[in-house]
């Protein structure tokens, strides 16, 4: 599966639209790491166990993504946009939204 | 002894404001130096933000990359940033934290494009988001999330 976040999949020719497909994931961290970055929010400096956590759903939320790309028959995804929101103290949602393509 | 043991709450204050300030501070430095050192080593790589068009027989190929960092501000400049709330004006402690944040992401996607041996990234797009226990509050920020994402390519 190709993934761009440009309009086309650069050197190849797009043959057939399938519409949108998106994916999202709403996590949130175990008590001990909200301690430890409550810990840390008073030195400052990179919370890693939320880096982590972040980037692990993102990576979740473009998997769903693939997937339900493959049902349709695509073999692309282009024009991939993110989107972080937190619904709830201490849960983010982590959204992945793009458009399945058939490329040659 | 006596006037510190009554004072307690103000004592602990003042110990988390100087941790803060000595530790945040130092931390910011250690940070810029490393943002520096590795801009320089990255340079390279070429990031833009258009998309231009590549001929079919120039690419080899192409993959998304991401780079993702959460940061998070100290307690002293929290207490700042606090302070400036009421005069108004620029808020210092928070512009380099987010400007931190943006450069550490950048750099996160020009890594991972290296390691899979891209030449150049395009439509590179930035995001924030302030995530954390404070996120749902409306004023206080305390840690920011940065995303950098855009599409490498890998040239024939």
């Amino acid at each position: 599966m190709i993934m761009t976040n440009v309009n086309t999949v650069p050197g190849k020719k797009i043959v057939e639209h399938f519409g949108i497909v998106q994916g999202s994931t709403v996590r949130a961290k175990h008590i001990g790491r909200d301690f430890m970055a409550g810990l840390k929010n008073l030195v400052g400096g990179e919370l890693k166990g939320y880096t982590e956590l972040l980037q692990d759903s993102r990576e979740e939320a473009m998997r769903r993504m693939e997937e339900q790309a493959q049902q349709m028959g695509a073999n692309a995804v282009v024009n991939i946009r993110f989107a972080t929101s937190s619904v709830a103290q201490g849960a983010a949602e982590l959204f992945a939204y793009g458009t399945a393509v058939r490329v040659e | 002894m006596d006037i510190l043991l009554q004072n307690f709450d103000l004592v602990i204050f003042l110990l988390l404001a100087i941790l803060g300030y000595t530790a945040g501070s130092l931390a910011e430095k250690r940070h810029y130096r490393s943002i520096i050192k590795r801009e320089k080593e990255l340079l390279k790589m070429a990031v833009i933000t258009a998309e231009g068009s590549f001929p079919p027989s120039k690419v080899k190929e192409s993959a998304l990359v991401t780079g993702s960092v959460v940061v998070s501000i100290d307690y002293f400049k929290r207490l700042l940033a606090i302070l400036r709330n009421i005069f108004g004006g620029r808020v210092k402690s928070y512009e380099s934290l987010v400007d931190r944040a943006r450069r550490e992401a950048i750099l996160r996607m020009k890594e991972s494009a290296k390691k899979q041996g891209a030449n150049m990234i395009i439509n590179m797009r930035l995001e924030t988001a302030t995530i954390g226990r404070n996120a749902n509050k409306k004023k206080t920020v305390g840690s920011v999330e940065a995303i950098a994402y855009g599409t490498a390519i890998i040239m024939n």
